[in-house]
Order: structure tokens, then sequence, then C-alpha cells
């Protein structure tokens, strides 16, 4: 064996992930922006809880920047005199909650449906398929307003209408890559040695699809928190005083000539937090994959 | 025909697998209409043989004649049309998902694409102890790592390579490993489909080598498939020559190769270089065939090699002239070559 080889063999057994992670700096800063977001989310409405409803009357549409109010108005006040940066920490719970929450059923459930409608049998694949149809050609924003007009408009039930509405993305995509890979010289490999559809599934085709899935979820992410927001604008979402980043980014649309940030800091919590996801999920399929796994455990020299 | 016959042939053993007229048969249908069928490509149409304990059996013909649908039905990777292959005295086609699992153990298989056939998301050790985690009862995990190390070694990589991904290696390499896992269950017989033809000529050499030593330590019958004349007659114990779905010649390694019978055995080992040309010069002589394979989905009625043959007469579009054996020697023609013993 070669010194080069024995060096990557070395490298591989003793680079943990986290030491991968410091080495590049936007997954790093993404893992960290994401920690706090998540520390926002179990402490936030504890900690902010009061300062978030608390009004100002003297600090309405207070510009962002000064601090001539207290630190906590430093993001500016909205238009009842909040604090924006204690509104935006206390959103974080509901708005997380309900995004993760929908976007993660929607991928367990369009990927599981997505496997069978690719792997089981073309009879139960057509029936997956002309339901996933039904879904998307039906406006997502009707079937919502339906579902939420008839059931009770709560949290549980928006996470279930947003879910089901992004369910055929998911379900789409994971059949055409299990159509792919099914097809594949190893997976025949799988089947010739005896292995039943659960095995090949579970070790041959989910792991290639599940770097797939993760990346559209962190897209999806972004699109459920507007989605919310349009069906809180509706009146059929969250309710203030409950409040969340899209609920926010709705009600500072009407102050956007004259203050601009009311609508600008949830608009720009939602787009770091996917944007987070992103590099995340990104850096997550690289480290993943034995191909380019190398590209991170390459020890930095010379060029830096 | 050919069963009653085979069964006549001396054979020292019972056979391991026996082959009874298969056929494969693919639906083209057009791509508007939902159920019309528009063709059907008869990729494998009787194709019969059978296979003792630790021989090999080779399987040669051109691109296309069905050498790999037949490794692909007896994997049951396919569904057959029509036929039977007994595995001792059980039909693979039959079998129920259990029997077929019990057979899948002693039936493995060796890939072409060495590198297709790895999943490159697994470590070799991962892809190497695959088939115990498939059937755990074969080895109990606690042995499964040294058991994976011993493989390598005795299929010529080194233990430390049990923690590497495929990538990290030559195509010859990886064949290795794919034999690694088709011998980790102990398997009776190996269907090696084209194992070399994806390979350098000089690693080809050392896995053909591997795999005869192998067959000499461990007594596993194969079904060599390959389109290399030299190749299959290195490695072959009995030689099968297909030409468009069907066994037009089937004999020992020596009877096929120095006594053809059959015209397109005939004319494909022709088409092979002789290696000493000072001796075969004069003696040699290439027969170029006319024209091309007919289509598998419209073969000639009767002997499908007629169009291209020769000798062909009039009888040679009736009736498919059935495998008739002479000394263990079989040829479908209606006019084959004299058989020098017989």
């Amino acid at each position: 064996m070669t010194t080069a080889e024995q060096e990557a063999l070395i490298i591989r057994r003793k680079t943990p992930w986290w030491s991968l992670l410091a080495r590049d700096k936007f997954a790093l800063a993404a893992a960290l922006w994401l920690t706090l977001m998540f520390a926002c989310f179990l402490l936030g409405p504890e900690l902010f809880g009061k300062a978030a409803t608390t009004l100002n009357l003297r600090a309405r549409n207070l510009p962002p920047g000064s601090t001539e109010h207290g630190w906590l108005m430093f993001l500016g006040g909205d238009a009842l005199g909040r604090s924006m940066l204690a509104r935006l920490v206390v959103a974080s719970r509901n708005t997380l909650t309900i995004a993760l929450t929908a976007v993660f059923f929607a991928m367990i459930a369009g990927g599981f449906l997505g496997m069978i409608a690719g792997y089981v049998g073309r009879g139960i694949g057509h029936v997956i398929m002309r339901f996933a149809d039904v879904l998307q050609s039906f406006p997502s924003l009707l079937l919502a307003v339906v579902v939420l007009y008839v059931l009770e408009p709560s949290v549980t039930n928006l996470i279930i209408v947003l879910a089901i509405t992004r369910l055929p993305i998911y379900l789409r995509v994971t059949r055409a890559e299990v159509l792919e890979i099914r097809e594949r010289v190893f997976v025949d490999a799988a089947n010739a040695l005896g292995g039943s559809r659960y095995h090949i599934l579970r070790r041959h085709i989910t792991p290639v699809v599940a770097p797939t899935l993760l990346t559209i979820l962190t897209v999806d992410f972004s699109i459920i928190m507007l989605a919310e927001s349009s069906l809180s604008f509706l009146g059929i979402g969250i309710q203030p005083p409950e409040i969340t980043w899209g609920l926010m980014v709705a009600q500072g649309r009407n102050y956007l000539s004259q203050a601009w940030w009311l609508a600008f800091f949830p608009g720009l919590a939602i787009m770091l937090a996917t944007l987070s996801g992103n590099i995340l999920s990104n850096w997550l399929r690289v480290v993943s994959d034995p191909e380019q796994r190398w590209r991170l455990e390459k020890p930095r020299t010379g060029d830096e | 025909m050919m069963v009653e016959n085979s069964s006549i042939s001396p054979a020292d053993d019972q056979p391991i697998l026996e082959v009874r007229e298969l056929a494969k048969h693919f639906e083209i249908g057009s791509g508007l209409s939902f159920k019309r069928k528009t063709g059907v490509v008869k990729a494998v149409d009787g194709v019969s043989f059978s296979l003792r304990p630790g021989e090999t059996l080779g399987l040669v013909g051109e691109s296309g004649c069905g050498k790999s649908t037949v490794a692909r039905t007896l994997l049951r990777l396919e569904e057959t049309t029509s036929g039977s292959a007994l595995f001792h005295g059980e039909d693979i086609f039959k079998a129920t998902p259990q029997e077929l699992k019990s057979i899948r153990r002693r039936l493995q298989v060796i890939f072409q694409d060495p590198y297709a056939s790895l999943n490159p998301r697994m470590t070799v050790e991962e892809i190497i102890s695959e088939p115990w985690v498939i059937h755990p009862d074969a080895l109990p995990a606690s042995e499964r790592p040294d058991k994976v190390r011993a493989l390598l070694e005795n299929v010529g990589l080194r233990r430390e390579h049990a923690e590497r991904y495929p990538h990290e290696f030559s195509g010859g390499q990886r064949q290795r490993i794919g034999i690694a896992r088709a011998i980790a269950l102990d398997p009776e017989v190996l269907i090696c489909d084209e194992p070399v033809s994806a390979l350098d000529v000089s690693v080809q050499a050392q896995v053909i080598n591997l795999l005869m030593e192998i067959q000499e330590r461990l007594g596993i019958a194969y079904v060599f498939i390959a389109h290399d004349l030299s190749v299959v007659r290195h490695m072959s114990h009995r030689v099968a020559v297909m030409y468009l779905g069907r066994i037009v010649e089937i004999g020992t390694e020596e009877q096929v190769y120095n006594h053809p019978r059959h015209p397109y055995t005939k004319a494909l080992l022709s088409a092979e270089a002789p290696l000493d040309f000072s001796k075969d010069r004069k003696k040699h002589q290439r027969i170029i065939l006319e024209g091309e394979v007919p289509s598998p989905s419209n073969p000639p009625s009767g002997c499908r090699f007629r169009s291209r043959c020769w000798k062909a007469q009039e009888v040679c579009a009736g009736e498919a002239p059935p495998l008739e054996y002479v000394n263990n020697h079989a040829v479908a023609c209606y006019f084959p070559e004299d058989s020098p013993a017989g």
C-alpha cells in the first residue's frame, strides 16, 4: 500500500464528523445559526414571552439600530410598539413547530408512498400516483381553506393540511429515484443473495434517496412558512396574539412604505433558517457519500 | 429429445442443475396503446443443459444471443415464460419465496460490470457480509469480521481493504470483491455472467485463474458465460454454443473446439485468430458468414441459423432440428459435420 493510501485510511478512521464540520466554514456557521434558533425554540417564549407582548406606544414603528428604549428595541418596534427582537425570538417556537413538523410528516409520508409506488408494484403504484395527481391538481390554498373551514383551525390541523399539500413533491421524487436505483446491478446482486424487498429498500435504496429528500426538505421549509403565513392572513391559520414569522411578514406588509423592518426581519429569519438548513444538508450529503467525503477530509495545506 | 439423451450420457454424478426447455419471451407493446402487443422478442427459446457438481459449463455466443437472459432467469431476476430448472430436483422457477431464498443461498452469481455491482455507499466489509445479514443463520455475527478478512485474503486482496469503499479499487479488485461476496455462503453453483469481459486483458487472466483456483478448492460448479472463445476454452469442461436464443451445439471442450459439428460453431471458431500461424496458416480457413444476425422478434422458421448457413436446404425451414447426441456431443443440425468418433 502506498503511503498516500495509508494516510487516507488513517484520516477516515480518525476524523470525526464534528472535526469535518469545523473545517467547513459555511457549514459551521449554518450549524451555529440553527443551534441558536433551536435555543430560541426551547427557551424563547419563557425568557421573552412578556417582552413580546408589552406595548410601548412611544416605540411604535421605531426604526432599528437605536437602544434608547432598551436593548430589546435594537431591531426596532412594531406597529404597536412591541419589541421586534423579542417577537422574533418568541415566534420561533410556533414557526419551527409548524414548519418542521409539516415538512417532516410530508417527507415521511411522501417518501414511504413513493417507495411503495416505485418498488412494490405497478397496480398500487398507479393508484398512488393518481392520488398524487389529484392532490397536485387542487390549488393547495383552496385545499387548505376547505379543510380548515371544515375542521377547526388549530395548530395540529394546520400542520396536517400543510403536510398533505407538500406531500406529492416528496412522493414523486422518491418514486423517480427508486425506479432508477432498483435497476442497478447491486440491487440485482442483493436480490440474487435472497434479500427481501424490505432488506433492499432499507439497505440499498433508502440511503441513496434520503440525502435528496433532505435537500428538498430544507427548500420546502421556507415554502411552508410562507404558505402558513398566507393561511394566517386569510384568518384560518395561526391567529394573533399567537405569532409566527410568516404572520409577522404578513402583518408588516401594510407598513412596507413607512417601516420596512416590520416585514424585513421576520423575512430575513425565514431566509436564514432556510439557507442554513440548505447548507447543512448539502454538507451532510457530501459527508455521507464515500466518493465525496475525501473533499472534506483532505488536510488543508499550503493554499490557505 | 435432449432431456432423455442427457440422462443416457455417461454422467459421473447426478446433475446439480438441470435446465429444460427454458424460454424467455419479452413482449413489446406499442407506446400508445395500453394492452395491444405488437410483437414478442424470443430472447431465449428452448434452452436445455445440465450441470454436474464441480464442473464448468461454458456458454458462448455472440452479443444478443440470450446468454445473459439465461443467467438472469436462472437467478429469478426475470420470470421465465416456460421451462424448468431443477436445482437438486427442486424447480427454481416454481419455488416459493422461502424455497427460493434457500436455493439462492446455494446458487450465486458474479456480474459482468464490477463498477455497478457493488453499492458505492457500503464499505467492502458491509458488502461482503451482506450475504450473512440476509441469511443470519449462516454465520454468527461475532465471526463475521474475521471471515470477511479471510475471504479477502482468499481472493487476493488484503485484510485492511475491508474498511475501504468500492471506488478506491480498480476493476479487477472490485471483481475480486464481487467473487468474495458470491462465495461467502459456500454456494454449490456459481453463475458467472461475463465476469471478465469488462476487465483489461492482463487482469482477465488473474481473475480467471482465481476462479479456477476457487473451483479447485471449494468444488463449486460454474455456468461460465462469455463471448471470448479462448477464455471459455481455458475455463470450461463442457461448452454450449448459443445462437439466437437456442443452443446449437453442446459437448466437451475438446469436442466442440477440435471437432465442431454445427456450421455456426465452425464459423465462430474460424473467426478466432489462430495462435500459431506457421502451423495453421494453410489449414486455417476463415468462414465469413453473410448477412446479419436476424432479429429475435422475427427469427427464421425452423433452424434459426439457416438464413446464413451455406448448407441450408429446404428441410431446415421446416421443423427446427432437435439437439441430438452422439457420444455425449449434441448438435442441432440436419447436416452436421461428421463426428470423428462416431
